[in-house]
């Protein structure tokens, strides 16, 4: 088993665990022991496991990726800051790992609304953390929700009260400057009873090897509005495990947009358990080059009636780069009228792309709508003859109905500053002749 | 402005047209009429450029140039225009995305400057309410979720954008209801002056009705068996196609 490679990094433990979060508390403590042992039982995901049989690991087993004795602020250059900070929001920056105030902007806040970082909010309100850390997803899941409750070394912690509607974004800027890092995460998110929040987990970091290692939370109570987003442009050379664990009350919407740009080896769990009438859309763009691969892994858990999911995601493969998709959505025998659509649609620019593909419906209800589609392919070549018929060349046509593609998931980013932000981003990752910035 | 010679397609092995001659001045209006299986498609997918067809003889001029030589956007550029029957739907790009592209590309291959955002929209504008088109219809995608008479007008309003000089309607009445042919005649219409001609490839006698050809010729089997004024239309409404393949025979 893949422990026995992992040990080097549980060999390693003691030395970082007195500079974590949470060593007055005994229940933290004993959360932490706990995720360690299970660790060095199960060491990371083994591609023997049906839910990681495409995506590989090793990579990580082989070296030994530890958090960074300073936090080391300075490092972060002003024009990384600038490209990536929202400027309308609230900011909990994280470099490597641990919060950093200067470089956070967290003034203003409505009474009540609780914006810090969770290693902040364990010295000032550990009993609100504690009944919430670990409740959302445990050790059970997978190795490396085991590896992040050990040695998490800070997050965000979010708290808004009942009908709190925030009038900005909440951001999550997570940096990572140093070679070898290791940033371990954790973030606990917490909308109470209709309340209305959003939030954007953005990942980025200097141009090097670096293992981005997060855990999400999320409580959406009843009634709630979250639209959470994630910005996953993590270094070429950084791997990147980022896993984002939902739980919505009765009636609850929870609207999710994963950008997956970066990393050599970049995962995105997404799981979600719906009560009833609750409503949760998941949207995706993946974008992989050169040797990158990008696995998304969804789970939607219709757990009671009338619930609603979207999933609409879509990957552009170019180069020899590899995408996974698996989306699993699962009707409880209890959760009657469930509405449930899935797709996942691919492009591949390249003979040497690749993407697995596997939806997966369980319905164990018999009174449902259930639907999924998946496709993958190249350009239409009646579209980019029509376009060519247009007085557009062959090789701007087929960069404007690649933009195209992806554009649609972008179009659906409401924040302004977030949305030309990303799609800056999609502009850089293809050739841009031809393209419009101006996109009517 | 046109001139194709001794025209010969094959697609694969299969020869589609075999041997066209047809000679189109500016101004003029064509149309080329046949039953189904003819090669009136094949003749306007050559034309435009379309891939998958091999021309094994013959020769076709536009304006003095090469016509089969050039590249499709070259085409467009120079001022073919082809109206599709099947016009395709570009999800993610809007149609006014599309008409500013084509615009000036068309222009830039004239060395001319950008258009301007504002005389852009004015102009398109004008041409939206030519065709009694919807303003919406402009900032949606290309074609997607258009109806087929919706489809057909968008072609016209390309065309009418662009002014090409050398405009092929590729079975652009088939289709449409009454109302919706009489838009598109208008739109036609309204564009005919004597530097631009037309090439219509028509299955049906009635969009004749609504734009007066100056010349119709038949085809059948991958020839032209018959050309004339426009009462060689109503001779074919009368009598349909079937009398053409016993004079072939014959």
């Amino acid at each position: 088993m893949s422990a026995v490679t992992a040990s080097h990094y549980t060999a390693d433990y003691p030395a970082i665990a007195p500079s974590l979060p949470g060593q007055s508390l005994p229940w933290l403590q004993q959360l932490r022991t706990d995720a360690l042992q299970a660790f060095s039982a199960t060491g990371f995901p083994s591609p023997r496991e049906e839910e990681w049989r495409y995506t590989n690991v090793s990579g990580i087993e082989k070296k030994l990726f530890s958090v960074p004795a300073n936090q080391a602020a300075s490092d972060v250059s002003a024009d990384l800051l600038k490209a990536y900070q929202l400027q309308d929001a609230w900011s909990v920056v994280l470099v490597n790992g641990r919060f950093s105030a200067e470089l956070s902007a967290l003034s203003g806040l409505p009474d009540g609304v609780s914006i810090l970082s969770l290693a902040d909010a364990l010295a000032t309100q550990a009993s609100q953390v504690q009944s919430h850390l670990g409740q959302a997803v445990n050790n059970a899941e997978h190795g490396f929700v085991a590896f992040n409750t050990a040695w998490f070394s800070d997050g965000l912690f979010v708290h808004v009260p009942p009908k709190q509607v925030l009038a900005k974004p909440i951001q999550l800027l997570h940096i990572v400057t140093q070679a070898d890092a290791l940033a371990t995460t954790r973030n606990v998110i917490i909308v109470e009873e209709s309340a209305e929040v959003k939030v954007v987990e953005t990942f980025v970091g200097a141009d090097n090897a670096y293992l981005t290692a997060a855990v999400t939370e999320v409580f959406v109570g009843q009634n709630a509005d979250l639209t959470l987003y994630k910005i996953q442009s993590e270094s070429e050379k950084a791997y990147h495990f980022g896993g984002i664990y939902i739980k919505q009350e009765r009636d609850a919407r929870f609207t999710h947009h994963n950008f997956a740009f970066g990393g050599l080896m970049a995962r995105s769990d997404i799981h979600a358990d719906l009560d009833h009438s609750s409503e949760c859309v998941l949207n995706g763009l993946y974008l992989g080059v050169k040797r990158q691969h990008i696995d998304n892994h969804t789970r939607i858990n219709h757990l009671k009636p009338y619930g609603i999911s979207r999933e609409t995601y879509k990957g552009v493969l170019d180069d020899k780069a590899r995408g996974v998709f698996q989306g699993r959505v699962v009707v409880a025998e209890d959760a009657q009228k469930t509405d449930s659509q899935m797709n996942n649609r691919n492009l591949l620019l390249s003979v040497d792309a690749e993407v697995d593909t596997k939806p997966q419906l369980e319905i164990y209800a018999d009174d449902v709508k259930c639907g999924h589609g998946v496709t993958v392919g190249q350009l239409d070549d009646k579209s980019v003859f029509y376009l060519q018929s247009r007085c557009i060349d062959e090789e701007t046509a087929r960069n404007m109905l690649t933009f195209a593609f992806a554009n649609e998931m972008v179009d659906k980013i409401s924040i302004k500053s977030l949305h030309d932000n990303v799609l800056e981003q999609v502009l850089a990752r293809f050739p841009q002749q031809g393209v419009d910035k101006e996109w009517l | 402005m046109l001139s194709i010679k001794n025209l010969h397609v094959s697609v694969g092995d299969k020869p589609i047209l075999k041997g066209i001659n047809l000679e189109i001045k500016a101004g003029e209006i064509h149309a080329i009429m046949g039953p189904n299986g003819s090669g009136k498609s094949t003749l306007s997918h050559v034309l435009s450029g379309k891939s998958g067809y091999t021309v094994t003889e013959g020769s076709v001029t536009y304006q003095g140039k090469d016509l089969i030589e050039m590249a499709p956007d070259i085409r467009a550029r120079e001022g073919v225009f082809l109206a599709f029957q099947y016009p395709v739907e570009i999800p993610g790009v809007s149609n006014v995305y599309l008409l500013k592209a084509a615009l000036n590309a068309i222009r830039k291959h004239h060395g001319e400057p950008e258009v301007d955002a504002m005389d852009f929209l004015t102009l398109v504008k004008e041409k939206v309410r030519l065709l009694e088109m919807d303003e919406k219809f402009l900032y949606r995608a290309v074609n997607e979720g258009f109806s087929g008479g919706e489809k057909k007008r968008n072609e016209i309003l390309q065309m009418a954008i662009l002014e090409p000089k050398l405009c092929i309607l590729d079975e652009t009445d088939s289709g449409l209801d009454i109302d919706a042919l009489k838009i598109v005649s208008e739109g036609v219409n309204s564009l005919r002056s004597p530097e631009r001609s037309f090439v219509m490839v028509t299955h049906y006698q009635r969009l004749l009705d609504y734009i007066k050809p100056d010349f119709v010729h038949v085809l059948a089997h991958g020839q032209i068996v018959k050309s004339g004024g426009p009462e060689l239309a109503l001779e074919l409404e009368e009598k349909g196609y079937s009398w053409l393949d016993e004079q072939v025979a014959a």
